[in-house]
């Protein structure tokens, strides 16, 4: 026997060498493995934030501080049971909402600019980001985010709880000109924004694309036909600016959190 | 390597120079661009008011600028490059690898222009708008069924290693772009991805996470696994251990993407199960960073006279040096203080500009000097660019590191009264010197991508003045 006929590793791996197919098959499989085990379960599980026919978010169960269950409507707003029936009666505390017209325009506008990449909306069970940012973020609460914005960088603070805690003018201000109001900022100026009119065409084609969702589309009963076909004359006259303050203005006072719960149980 | 038969086979190898050419022009462009973000971050007025070139319209321009142009082109000139070789075959198809050209390039120019436009899907490295990513997968599959075809026809007996990162890097690319990208359009400039939240989260981290296993260090490792023992005429130094490595890296590496999300809404288990495995990562990366190191063992002295095998072992230190960094950064409490902070960038570079850069300019001049048989225009002009990058790369890195742990130490730092000791804006501020440091480290980094495309070109020019015949433009 030669010394190019040793086989060095094993008979098998011999052969998987020799066989491009074989190789090619058991790779496929290698790779597929992780993947599965991590990604699948999150879609059956609970706690993932997934709508499941049933209502119960796959058996999703947060306890109060008596170890009472907290009914999901408290968590995920539902018109059937909530007092407050419609997106406009909406009050903060009703639970997690799709969002109106005017902040889904400026969620378009947030993605266009690329805000995602500088400001997370992700915030962690933390002291340090409890003091600075507002109680830790729960699956929920990005329900119905398709293409999720938590982010992976803080060159600017997190945006997760930033509901109410400036006023709209501020805000303006701010996305206008940041340095005007914050001088170290190193935010570009997008001034531009309120020169932009909202494309209405865009915004009604994506309610309906929210609605026709495979995961946690929007329910029929919050965007009924007749909101959809409304949604242009909510908007009429706004500008991109207008939307995405309305976006930031909504973003983490839907659910009433309770102190002292562990919401990620 | 195997015998092969006795007749000499003519190569198809046009598609490699072209390949090539164009990989040293997308590093110029793609860390070109890299150095006016990290400017922009530096010197906000340098966003000019200019809705097209804001930071976060030309950040997605970079990134896929440096993967998908450059790293891309990298791998498809070295991926033809090596099949060809090591199988002693021509392609399966020349037809087919000169359409990935032309397609790849296509979705390069077109990146070009909808990314400053601000058309994004919103996922990070999958920017590009829905019918841009059909694109992508029809490209991806003509060079994915080029290339494993090719393997099937090799006259060798066994399959090389180098072939088998390369295959999986295929297939997973494969898997990753189709399921991550899974959106519907609204429009042909908008669309959704199906998935919210939890789910979309891990999805995107499965993708984003094996776009650097696979595409930048699986194709890479391809790349380690031909042209340092070619480079310096040395075996690989264990090819026991490339079967473990290989197929622990491939088995293993896809587990990974869980840990970008620690202490985040996705559950716990997920979080803790990508970091156990992230920390087991150690040891085949460590493996094989050892195995492409040795393969100079008797032959270091190399290391003196050849610029080229400093670049091919360099980019092997900074292998280790990376393949430590992220483990350690997966450990729940180290990814507590790093997670959302410039280590992370820093992390990245350190793989980037240090490992994958490193390799490929490596892999770049000694095709160069094959391809065009001859040898460089300037060997010293390469010694040059060696320090620049090398100068370049630390300067970045170190930049990135110290502003990182500074960022995470500062939002968790309290004062004697309990109160946080800083505002946000505090440490934006704080990190102006660093984003300042890195802006200059990418600026050095980007004159020696100069240098090389200056040194490919001359070579180029100069080999065929030599043989009297235009071999590139003849067949353009």
């Amino acid at each position: 026997m030669s010394d190019h006929d040793h086989i060095y590793s094993t008979k098998f791996q011999d052969k998987i060498e020799q066989k491009t197919l074989l190789m090619f098959v058991l790779t496929a499989i290698a790779v597929a493995v992780g993947g599965i085990v991590e990604i699948v379960p999150l879609f059956y599980l609970p706690n993932t934030g997934l709508a499941s026919a049933d209502g119960s978010f796959n058996n999703t169960s947060h306890k109060d501080l008596q170890g009472n269950a907290i009914p999901m409507d408290k968590i995920v707003w539902n018109p059937a049971t909530s007092v407050h029936k419609t997106l406009e009666d909406w009050v903060p505390g009703d639970g997690v909402r799709p969002y109106k017209p005017l902040e889904l325009a400026g969620r378009y506008v947030y993605i266009r600019e690329g805000c995602f990449l500088c400001h997370s909306q992700m915030i962690r069970p933390f002291r340090d980001e409890k003091d600075r940012y507002g109680h830790y973020s729960i699956a929920e609460e990005s329900m119905y985010d398709h293409t999720y914005q938590w982010g992976s960088k803080r060159t600017g603070p997190d945006l997760a709880r930033l509901a109410g805690k400036y006023s709209d003018e501020w805000h303006r201000k701010h996305l206008k000109y940041p340095r005007d109001v914050v001088p170290e900022s190193v935010m570009p100026n997008f001034f531009f924004l309120d020169k932009n009119p909202i494309d209405t065409v865009k915004l009604t084609k994506t309610m309906e694309v929210m609605t026709k969702m495979p995961f946690n589309p929007v329910p029929a009963n919050i965007y009924t036909p007749e909101y959809i076909a409304g949604a242009a004359a909510q908007v009429e006259g706004k500008t991109e600016m207008d939307a995405v303050i309305a976006f930031l203005q909504s973003l983490g006072n839907q659910v009433k959190f309770e102190e002292g719960v562990n919401y990620r149980d | 390597m195997e015998a092969t038969n006795a007749t000499p086979v003519k190569y198809d190898m046009d598609v490699v120079r072209w390949f090539t050419i164009m990989a040293a022009v997308y590093a110029v462009v793609g860390t070109l661009v890299g150095v006016y973000v990290a400017s922009e971050l530096a010197f906000p007025f340098l966003n000019f008011d200019i809705p097209e070139i804001t930071f976060g319209r030309l950040r997605p321009l970079h990134t896929n600028a440096v993967i998908f142009a450059f790293g891309g082109c990298v791998l498809m000139a070295t991926g033809f490059y090596i099949v060809q070789r090591t199988g002693a075959t021509k392609l399966w198809s020349n037809t087919m690898a000169w359409f990935t050209f032309w397609g790849w390039n296509l979705i390069i120019v077109l990146a070009v222009i909808t990314l400053p436009l601000g058309l994004s899907q919103g996922k990070e490295y999958a920017e590009l708008p829905w019918w841009v990513d059909i694109m992508i997968a029809v490209v991806w599959l003509s060079y994915g069924l080029n290339y494993i075809m090719t393997i099937g026809i090799r006259k060798t007996s066994h399959i090389y290693v180098s072939n088998w990162f390369t295959m999986g890097m295929i297939v997973m690319i494969t898997y990753l772009h189709v399921v991550n990208s899974m959106a519907i359009p609204v429009d042909w400039a908008t669309s959704y991805s199906i998935y919210t939240g939890v789910q979309d989260a891990m999805i995107q981290w499965w993708w984003g996470h094996n776009a650097v296993g696979f595409y930048l260090t699986g194709g890479f490792l391809g790349i380690m696994y031909y042209f340092i023992p070619k480079q310096s005429g040395r075996p690989v130094f264990s090819y026991r251990l490339s079967v473990l490595h290989f197929w622990t890296l491939t088995f293993g590496y896809v587990w990974l993407g869980a840990h970008h999300l620690q202490y985040t809404a996705l559950p716990d288990w997920t979080g803790s199960l990508g970091a156990a495995i992230s920390l087991a990562m150690i040891i085949p990366s460590w493996g094989g960073a050892m195995n492409g190191m040795m393969t100079l063992s008797g032959a270091w002295d190399k290391l003196r006279t050849d610029y080229i095998l400093r670049f091919l072992v360099t980019a092997m230190a900074f292998y280790a040096m990376s393949t430590f960094d992220g483990p350690v950064m997966a450990i729940k409490s180290v990814n507590a203080l790093s997670h959302y902070t410039d280590w992370t960038v820093g992390h990245v570079h350190a793989g980037a500009l240090g490992w994958m850069s490193m390799i490929s300019f490596g892999a770049i001049y000694h095709m160069t000097k094959k391809l065009w048989n001859t040898e460089m225009y300037s060997d010293k002009l390469v010694n040059i660019h060696f320090w620049v990058a090398l100068i370049g790369a630390v300067t970045y890195i170190v930049a990135m590191w110290v502003s990182g742990i500074m960022q995470g130490l500062m939002w968790r730092d309290y004062d004697e009264f309990g109160t946080l000791t800083y505002t946000f804006v505090e440490s934006v501020s704080a990190m102006h010197p660093y984003y300042v440091m890195r802006a200059v480290g990418g600026a050095i980094f980007n004159l020696g991508t100069w240098i090389m495309l200056f040194n490919v070109v001359m070579t180029v020019r100069q080999a065929n003045a030599a043989s009297g015949v235009n071999a590139v433009a003849a067949k353009a």
